[in-house]
């Protein structure tokens, strides 16, 4: 990499901030279609493919998996993706209320379970290949500022990316998204979301669980070989010593909730903990500015949507930019951004709405309330039309998709 | 219901200039600035033509690429600028909502327009977005006297306000180089373009200035056809551009009753 230059002035179509997973995949979906992308990003790119840099999964419904495929990024996954072919919703002690079967709605899927690092590195792989894409790191911006016909980001090491639309995917605790004067509706859940992998004797079958607990809701994710992702939610007074729990005491708490049906268990690698709060932008778009992937909306974890939202506002910020490129119109004024919001802010909320009613119907242990939610689940499940409803949201299938959603071309 | 790209409006511009005149008043400035702005809000007194242009802009650009290998078509950031080598003329620039976009595609553009306000508020606004288009304060015939020729000459939307139709087409069809292209948007003289041009797009739902058409000036497609033939154009496409209210965009249609476009072509030798 060349050392920064102060002053030089680097010119793009857009700037992204951030080039975590949503950041990196959209400016991989706009250089892929010939927009000239900065995207400027705090971490060095090797430091990234690191194990220890994020052991988290990402569940990758089916939509969004045409998205990747639609930017070429699939082949590159494929081979480290688990499919998810059941889900099994339980309460508790109460073995099985809800259950989703691939084969209920097609031949594909519901969805794979990727892990960020595999993520990452066939992000990074693909933006090397891209002649429109400059990935800018390590660096950072420091402010955006109008400019004519379009803004500026200055970045901390003296450089300026002068571009038409500017792109905030820094992630839910966004310093552009303060400083454009975007306020946010924000709320802790007092909860701690506890990461690990787990092998286990027998295999998975490509299921995939998710308990809701007292604590909050516990998920078993299939990944590739005989392992699993546990997103283990827990009070977020109690997480610190299950975080420094001893390996046998941990293994021991880990055994009661996830119970024996998989044979024996052995956590492995590093655990990771994470608060788990919820932020949504107001607004999505300031001038010339877009929010995007947690940005714009950090939800609960609970319902594995996270990532999912964000390759979402990816495949439609794309598809509003390139659609105006190609007839030569300006592919940052407030025609794209008024497009954008509309189209992104509703899928979002009702997802908001959906994973924190659920956490707040399910984690707790009041019997009243779990004789309604227990009736809830086993009507849905006896419902064909609302289960495959709920089916097709999950599987980011419904609404107003873009076009690579609907495996489409850009 | 479109209108007006062309000479009008003469109201709401800032007064002439002597084209020859070198000092830059600050203030003149700032007017010409502001006029710019009038054209390119979306929401504002051309919000109409704002509506129209993508569906101008894709006929435009497919018109021009209509005798390419689907093969030839460049890959990455080339596919984004597939115009890079043409160069233009637009007819009746006004605020340059058409020469922008051109530009952008990789055209070599030349604008020009009747009213020099026009052509300084679209420089203004061009310099501002970094686009490079040659603006002209001149007409059609002057450029076809100075013996210029263009790959493409547009008039789009600029017809109906023109006094000599022939006189028009004459200098229109001298400055297209053999084998180029003529690309023309205009409203048909029906009943139903009355209706919603002038009865609907300007004194009902006021999109339009009050005054800013006058049916008489329409003109019919057979018109159009006999119009081009006499200049030796021969035409490729011509199809209609109507509003569809529940998407709230124009597309193209088969229908020619309202607005409608054509492109014809000029023999090669």
């Amino acid at each position: 990499m060349a050392a920064a230059e102060a002053g030089e002035r680097i010119d793009a179509d857009v700037v992204i901030a951030g080039g975590g997973l949503v950041g990196l995949t959209l400016g991989v979906a706009l250089a892929g279609a010939g927009i000239e992308t900065a995207v400027v990003d705090g971490t060095p790119p090797a430091a990234m493919k690191d194990a220890a840099f994020d052991g988290r999964v990402s569940s990758i419904a089916l939509g969004s998996r045409r998205v990747l495929d639609g930017i070429g990024l699939w082949p590159a996954l494929a081979d480290d993706a688990q499919p998810i072919l059941e889900i099994r919703v339980s309460d508790g002690e109460v073995p099985l209320f809800l259950h989703y079967d691939h084969k209920d709605v097609g031949d594909d899927p519901l969805g794979y379970i990727v892990e960020n690092r595999n993520i990452r590195a066939a992000l990074l792989e693909r933006a090397a290949t891209l002649a429109a894409l400059r990935h800018l790191a390590p660096a950072s911006v420091e402010a955006l500022e109008p400019a004519a016909g379009g803004i500026e980001a200055r970045l901390a090491d003296g450089r300026c990316v002068r571009a038409r639309l500017a792109v905030a995917a820094d992630g839910a605790t966004s310093g552009l998204r303060a400083a454009a004067g975007i306020e946010t509706v924000r709320w802790s859940y007092e909860q701690t979301g506890i990461v690990c992998t787990v092998l286990h004797e027998k295999p998975h079958r490509g299921i995939a669980h998710e308990r809701f607990l007292p604590a909050g809701p516990f998920a078993i994710l299939p990944m590739t070989g005989d392992r699993s992702s546990l997103v283990w939610t827990e009070r977020a007074a109690l997480a610190p010593a299950l975080m420094d729990a001893s390996p046998e005491v941990f293994a021991r708490e880990l055994g009661a909730r996830f119970g024996d049906f998989l044979g024996a268990l052995e956590p492995t690698g590093p655990r990771w903990s994470y608060p788990l709060r919820l932020t949504h932008a107001k607004r999505y778009v300031a001038p010339r500015l877009a929010l995007a992937g947690d940005a714009a909306h950090a939800i609960h974890p609970l319902a594995g949507q996270g990532f999912n939202l964000g390759i979402r506002d990816a495949a439609v910020l794309a598809e509003l930019v390139v659609d105006r490129a190609r007839l030569g119109l300006d592919i940052g004024g407030d025609d794209v951004l008024t497009h954008y919001q509309r189209r992104r802010r509703f899928d979002s909320v009702v997802l908001i709405g959906v994973t924190d009613g659920l956490n707040r119907l399910f984690s707790n242990d009041n019997q009243g309330l779990r004789l309604v939610r227990d009736v809830g689940l086993a009507a849905v499940n006896e419902m064909p039309p609302v289960k495959r409803f709920f089916m097709r949201h999950a599987m980011g299938l419904a609404g107003d998709l873009p076009r690579l959603a609907r495996g489409e071309p850009l | 219901m479109m209108a007006q790209e062309g000479s009008k409006p003469k109201g709401p511009g800032p007064g002439a200039e002597p084209a020859t005149d070198p000092s830059v008043d600050p203030a003149e400035v700032e007017r010409f600035a502001a006029f710019a702005e009038r054209w390119w809000d979306r929401h504002g007194a051309f919000r109409a033509l704002h509506a129209l242009n993508p569906v101008r802009i894709a006929y435009v650009r497919d018109a021009l690429l209509a005798g390419r290998e689907p093969g030839a078509r460049a890959e990455g950031a080339a596919a984004l600028k597939p115009l890079t080598g043409l160069r233009l003329l637009d007819v009746g620039c006004g605020g340059g909502l058409m020469a922008e976009p051109l530009c952008r595609l990789g055209a070599d553009v030349v604008a020009i327009d009747a009213a020099e306000a026009n052509v300084r508020a679209a420089r203004h606004h061009a310099e501002e977005q970094g686009l490079a288009i040659d603006y002209r304060h001149a007409t059609a015939e002057a450029l076809a006297a100075d013996g210029e020729r263009f790959d493409a000459v547009l008039a789009l939307e600029i017809v109906e306000h023109v006094a000599d139709l022939d006189a028009f087409a004459e200098a229109c069809a001298s400055l297209i180089k053999p084998g180029g292209t003529f690309v023309v948007a205009t409203l048909n003289r029906t009943l139903a373009a009355y209706a919603l041009a002038i009865v609907a797009g300007e004194r009902i739902l006021g999109w339009l200035p009050a005054g800013s058409h006058d049916w008489s000036r329409f003109v019919r497609p057979a018109e159009m056809v006999r119009l081009l033939r006499r200049r030796g154009l021969t035409v490729a496409d011509m199809r209609g551009m109507v509003y569809n209210p529940l998407a709230g965009g124009w597309t193209t249609s088969p229908n020619l009753s309202v607005n409608y476009i054509v492109h014809a072509r000029k023999p090669d030798t």
